[in-house]
C-alpha cells in the first residue's frame, strides 16, 4: 500500500506480504497432497490432535442417544427376541446346508489341486458420521490401524460391499463409498460370466458399469458380484443390481447405470474385510482402469 | 432476565456508544476452540452439508472488532485442522481462511460503520468469496460441482452473524449498569 503514512509504530510486515506468504504456503501444501502424496505423515499427526476433540464433541448427541436406547419398551424386545429367534431358525438351516457344501467344495478343490481360498477375517465396525467434505462420498468408521485396519481393505455390509478404506488413522478410518467418483470395482455378471468395471459417478445411490459393449448380455435385473481379479475384493461379494441399460448405436459403448446392493446412504454396522493379500504398493489411479476395461471389452 | 442485550441497530450505524470490557487473549482462543467444536460436531443427513462454518463467522467478527488481536498464523492453523477434520485436500480450508483474513482485515473499518443488515451482506460477501476458493481448488483437482446447495453454509452463516455478535459480546459487556443510582 504506497499511501500508507511512515511508519511511526512498528506494525510487522504489511497485510499483502502476510497474504501472499500463507497463500503460497497452502497452494504449496495443495500441490504436495494432491499431485504427489507426500503428506500422509503430516495428516496422521495433525488427525492425533483433532480425534479428542471430534469425540468431546460428540459426547453430547451420543450421550443422549444412549439414553433413549434405556427406554425401549418391553413389546419391542419381545417382538424383536421373536423375530430373531425365527430368523435363527432359518439361517441355521442354511448353514447347514452351506457346510455340507463348504466340505464337499473343499474335497472337489483338493482334487482338482486347486489353491484353497484364504479364509476371510472381518472386522466389525461401526459408522462414526459421514465425511464433512462435499466433493467426495465417504464415511468415517470406528476402527482404524490400532484394530487392524488397512488401507486397501475392502467393507461389506450383509447385502454386498459398500466401499473401500482409503484413510487410515489410529483409531478411525475413512471408507470410500462405492458411489464415490473416483471408485472402481472390478465385477462379474452373475447371469452371463460377464466381466467388467462398475464406477461411482458421486450421487447417491447410482453405479455406472462402463466399457461394456452395445451388444453385451446384460439386461435388466442382473446382479453384479466381485470378481476377485483386482486381488482387493475377495470374490463373489454382490456390488449392484443393473436398473437401466441404453443402448445406442451411435455410441461404441452401452450406457448401463446399476443400483448398488448394499445401503450405501443408511448403513450403520459394517465388516472391514481383513485379506491378508497386499495391495499395490502405490496405485496409479489414472491407469487401472485401462487395462480393465480392455478385459471387460473381450 | 431483560433481553436488552440484544439491542442492536438493525438498520444504519452501528451504535457507537456501546463500552465493552478489554478482551483477553484467553478469551479469543476459547470462542475459536468453540467455534472448532461446533464445526466438528456430527450431524445427521442433509444438516452435515448445510452446517456453516463456525471458524470462518468468528474469524471474521474478531478481525473485524479487534483486527489486531487475530492474526494470520492461528487461522491458517485452524485450516489446516479443518482439512484433516474433513478429510479434504490439505491446504483447502487454509487457502481460503487466508484469503478471508485478507477481505475482512482490507474490510473491516467500511464494516463497522454499518448496521447489521448491512453488516450481513458483506459477511455473505467474504464468505462466499472463501467458498468459491474452495470449490476453484477442488475443480481442478478433478472434482465436480457438488450442486446449489455447496452455497447453503455461507448464507446461513451470514444469516446467523447478529446472533453470533451478540453472544461473543454477552461476556464483554460490563457487569454494573452504569445508569444505576
Amino acid at each position: 500500500m504506497e499511501y500508507s503514512p511512515p511508519p511511526f509504530f512498528k506494525r510487522g510486515p504489511s497485510l499483502l506480504t502476510r497474504f501472499t506468504f500463507f497463500s503460497l504456503l497452502s497452494v504449496v501444501l495443495l500441490v504436495a497432497d494432491a499431485r504427489f502424496n507426500y503428506l500422509p505423515l503430516l495428516r496422521q499427526g495433525i488427525a492425533a490432535v483433532v480425534y479428542p476433540l471430534e469425540r468431546l464433541s460428540a459426547l453430547p448427541a451420543s450421550l443422549a442417544s444412549r439414553i433413549g436406547d434405556f427406554f425401549v419398551t418391553q413389546s419391542q424386545l419381545q417382538r424383536d427376541n421373536e423375530q430373531l429367534k425365527h430368523q435363527q431358525l432359518l439361517d441355521g438351516a442354511a448353514l447347514q446346508a452351506g457346510k455340507a457344501l463348504e466340505s464337499e467344495n473343499q474335497h472337489l478343490r483338493q482334487l482338482l489341486e486347486l489353491r484353497e481360498r484364504l479364509p476371510r477375517e472381518f472386522i466389525a465396525a461401526e459408522m462414526v458420521y459421514s465425511n464433512r467434505d462435499p466433493f467426495t462420498r465417504r464415511v468415517v468408521v470406528d476402527k482404524g490401524f490400532q484394530h487392524g485396519v488397512r488401507a486397501g481393505q475392502a467393507v461389506v455390509d450383509e447385502a454386498g460391499v459398500v466401499g473401500q478404506v482409503t484413510r487410515v488413522f489410529p483409531w478411525v478410518s475413512e471408507v470410500t463409498l462405492v458411489t464415490d467418483r473416483e471408485q472402481a470395482i472390478p465385477i462379474q455378471a452373475v447371469r452371463s460370466g460377464l466381466r467388467g468395471v462398475t464406477f461411482g459417478i458421486g450421487y447417491d445411490g447410482t453405479l455406472e458399469l462402463r466399457f461394456m459393449p452395445v451388444n453385451a448380455d446384460i439386461q435388466n435385473g442382473d446382479l453384479l458380484v466381485t470378481s476377485g481379479i483386482d486381488g482387493t475384493y475377495p470374490p463373489g461379494l454382490p456390488v449392484a443390481v443393473v436398473s437401466n441399460v441404453e443402448r445406442n448405436a451411435a455410441y461404441p459403448f452401452a450406457r448401463i447405470t446399476c443400483t448398488p446392493a448394499a445401503s450405501v446412504t443408511g448403513f450403520t454396522q459394517v465388516l472391514i474385510v481383513a485379506t491378508t493379500g497386499r495391495p499395490p504398493e502405490n496405485a496409479v489411479p489414472d491407469e487401472e482402469p485401462g487395462p480393465k476395461g480392455r478385459k471387460a471389452k473381450k | 432476565m431483560s433481553l436488552d442485550w440484544l439491542r442492536t441497530p438493525v438498520v444504519g450505524r452501528a451504535d457507537p456508544q456501546e463500552i465493552l470490557l478489554p478482551v483477553r487473549t484467553r478469551y479469543i482462543a476459547a470462542t475459536l476452540l468453540s467455534a472448532l467444536a461446533l464445526n466438528l460436531f456430527a450431524l445427521p443427513g442433509v444438516l452435515q452439508s448445510i452446517r456453516p462454518d463456525f471458524i470462518a463467522l468468528t474469524l471474521i467478527y474478531w478481525v473485524v472488532y479487534h483486527p489486531r488481536r487475530v492474526g494470520f498464523l492461528p487461522a491458517w492453523f485452524l485450516g489446516l485442522l479443518m482439512d484433516v477434520a474433513d478429510g479434504s485436500l490439505l491446504g483447502q480450508h487454509a487457502l481460503a481462511y487466508a484469503v478471508l483474513m485478507y477481505l475482512a482485515i482490507l474490510l473491516h473499518r467500511r464494516i463497522v460503520m454499518f448496521g447489521m443488515r448491512h453488516q450481513i451482506a458483506h459477511v455473505a460477501a467474504i464468505l462466499i468469496v472463501s467458498q468459491v476458493i474452495m470449490l476453484g481448488v477442488r475443480l481442478m483437482a478433478g472434482a465436480e460441482f457438488p450442486g446449489v446447495l455447496y452455497f447453503a453454509p455461507s448464507m446461513l452463516g451470514a444469516a446467523m452473524w447478529p446472533l453470533l455478535f451478540n453472544v461473543i459480546r454477552v461476556p464483554l459487556r460490563p457487569r454494573s449498569n452504569p445508569d444505576a443510582v
